[in-house]
């Protein structure tokens, strides 16, 4: 059973990582996903932009740095998610502690991967984007919100609303499991196979 | 009131709607591999469910197999593959594993089964399941927790996209392929261009693609961030559909899976056809492109800051210098293979290019059949001996190999490949490996110069 995984609002440190199209590649290397588990991830997430290539931290790395290590948001890139479909990616995201990613618009996969898995994904203007690079960037170790209800960010004084839809902002709230919700709806699932047309009743040869 | 495709798909697949806003969408066909599946299956077993109609399942080992020979080519691999074979056995689901003679890539796979066919709504836990709207099918990708929704409910929760056309209008010109049209239309629109769209192929470019072709435009469609890649069914669609082992499932009764002549799309890309060349990426991400006669970018060629800076880091990374041209890119490694570019038709058109030619020293080739069934085909259309004659190496089994580098197959720090793949993202063939991506013809061309070069002057 998934945990119940989400308050209402998100509070915390935000590091700035600008880099556009951050793939799941990058998030979470391949050598990492031949597990079977969930579990296990968290030194994997950004694995070579957090290591160098014998293992030791790049001290350069955003998430590296004091007091960005301790960040539980990243104010990101346009496109980031982009790529392979890989779940792994958001599990290892949230094992390394990261509750929130603030960008200008996520690739599709791991839009619906992230609320799956608790991970919110305020969208803003670019304009709202750079204004938060540059706050996590300059106003280091100032805590940021995220108000999943109001759609409202608080960086010190100033206010940025976002987009979420209201399905993604629901489960989030809720932590709900889909696939439970979706078995309430077994009737419906039933009436619906029994007018399928014949040719797309795919019977697989073994 | 008229419909695109895509809502006609959308609309036929359509279950209820649901409280929060989405909907529930029946899933008629889903396939698994290997490294998506394996918590799917733990979450049902953990929540005490069954699978809702397994025979709507298929399941193949492709990502994390060797492809020198059956086995895998360590113990953690090997966990994998035995661990989707077991949960197989358990929930009675198709299994194409290792040694079957109709393993190989899942999207390679799929049509050759005849798996596929117009109408069909099609859930894979990989990003290039937009592969089967090249027959009209919609097909996505989809995480593993959705696996297990499809698994447990055979139906997803979705939420309908928005939808763009791209029209690729006239010929294109001799030696430009399907590659060089979709990496064009990556190159235009961005990588992340159509997040949140769905994206339908029209003009007479796209209509004059046979079904491989059509599927390599539909597969990398993801890189431009859509989550379903449509082409209109028409007679090239309905004569694939014959012949294959599902064939006789499935009688196709000539229906039109079409957008209505009037309909509105909310978005409209018009790209000239005779204006695409060969194209090769130059960066870390596919819309990094470049046309084979041109020079990679400068720092004086972009405005902002921003720009400036990722195309630094892309050089950085690539090894390459501002303004270079693309035909002085010298390579280590060609690599023919993947879901984009392994199928027979694939194979065909690199060996015209090999025919007679002899691998550059020093270049390390391989090639990757997509399928059992496509590697036994090439065998006995001679392509085989082609390959080997001029210095590439035939692989005896199928899988992702190089394209991803989760299996043995994986470029060195440093490395330059010359790749038929979908992703030059960087670390995507290995840690430090630097991926230029084109069509498998453009490939064997530069496996035989040793560098990047123009394959329209290999007659």
């Amino acid at each position: 059973m998934k945990e119940k995984h989400m308050n209402t609002t998100i509070k915390g440190i935000a590091a700035p990582l600008p880099l556009a199209n951050v793939d799941t590649d990058v998030i979470m290397p391949k050598r990492f996903l031949i597990t079977i588990t969930r579990e296990g991830l968290a030194d994997g997430t950004f694995a070579d932009l957090r290591f160098d290539n014998t293992g030791q931290k790049r001290p350069e790395f955003i998430l590296n740095k004091a007091p960005w290590k301790q960040a539980n948001i990243l104010v990101v890139g346009d496109n980031f998610g982009c790529g392979s479909s890989r779940e792994h990616a958001v599990w290892g995201m949230r094992q390394l502690g990261i509750n929130a990613c603030i960008g200008t618009g996520f690739a599709g996969i791991f839009y619906d991967n992230a609320r799956k898995n608790g991970l919110a994904l305020p969208i803003v203007s670019s304009e709202s984007r750079d204004t938060l690079l540059e706050y996590s960037k300059n106003k280091s170790g100032e805590e940021i919100s995220i108000d999943i209800v109001s759609q409202t960010i608080k960086a010190g004084e100033i206010l940025i609303p976002f987009e979420m839809d209201t399905s993604t902002q629901t489960s989030l709230i809720r932590g709900r499991d889909d696939t439970l919700d979706t078995l309430e709806y077994t009737n419906a699932i039933h009436n619906f196979e029994t007018q399928l047309d014949d040719r797309m009743r795919v019977n697989v040869i073994k | 009131m008229t419909r695109t495709l895509y809502d006609k798909l959308v609309d036929a697949h359509k279950v209820c709607d649901l409280p929060d806003g989405d909907m529930l969408i029946y899933v008629d066909f889903h396939i698994m591999n290997e490294y998506t599946s394996p918590q799917a299956f733990s979450g049902l077993e953990s929540k005490g469910l069954n699978v809702w109609r397994p025979e709507a399942h298929l399941s193949v080992i492709d990502h994390v197999n060797a492809t020198r020979s059956v086995e895998a080519h360590d113990a953690q691999s090997k966990l994998l593959i035995d661990n989707l074979g077991k949960n197989c056995t358990t929930h009675e689901i198709a299994f194409y594993g290792l040694g079957d003679p109709r393993q190989g890539i899942e999207h390679i796979v799929v049509p050759e089964q005849g798996l596929v066919v117009p109408g069909m709504l099609i859930a894979c836990g990989d990003s290039h399941t937009t592969t089967y709207g090249a027959f009209g099918a919609l097909g996505f990708g989809i995480g593993t927790s959705e696996v297990e929704h499809v698994l447990a409910t055979q139906t997803l929760r979705y939420k309908r996209m928005k939808t763009m056309r791209v029209t690729i209008n006239g010929d294109t010109t001799l030696g430009v392929t399907a590659k060089d049209i979709i990496m064009k239309v990556v190159q235009v629109i961005g990588a992340g261009g159509a997040n949140g769209f769905a994206v339908e192929f029209s003009g007479s470019a796209i209509r004059n693609l046979n079904m491989a072709g059509r599927m390599t435009v539909c597969n990398m469609a993801v890189e431009l961030g859509a989550r379903a890649a449509l082409i209109a069914t028409d007679e090239t669609t309905e004569k694939a559909l014959k012949g294959h082992p599902h064939s006789g499932q499935f009688e196709f009764k000539g229906e039109k899976w079409v957008s209505d002549p009037n309909a509105i799309f909310d978005h409209e890309v018009t790209i000239s056809g005779a204006d695409i060349e060969p194209l090769i990426t130059w960066g870390t991400s596919p819309d990094q492109s470049i046309s084979i006669t041109a020079h990679v970018p400068s720092a004086q060629d972009y405005v902002s800051p921003k720009a400036k800076k990722a195309l630094e880091r892309s050089l950085e990374y690539m090894g390459l210098d501002e303004g270079q041209s693309a035909q002085s890119i010298v390579i280590d490694t060609a690599f023919i293979g993947s879901c984009t570019n392994s199928r027979i038709e694939d194979l065909r058109e690199a060996a015209k290019i090999l025919d007679g030619r002899q691998v550059a020293k020093g270049v390390e080739a391989i090639v990757v059949p997509g399928s059992a069934m496509t590697r036994i085909k090439a065998e006995a259309e001679g392509l085989r001996s082609i390959f080997e004659t001029s210095g590439f190496e035939w692989r005896p089994e199928a899988g992702c190999s190089m394209c991803l580098a989760m299996n043995d197959d994986i470029a060195m720090d440093g490395e330059r490949v010359a790749s038929s793949t979908n992703r030059n993202f960087e670390g995507r063939q290995g840690r430090g490996a630097r991926t230029h991506l084109m069509s498998p013809a453009m490939v064997a061309a530069a496996a035989i110069a040793g560098h990047l070069v123009d394959v329209r002057n290999f007659k």
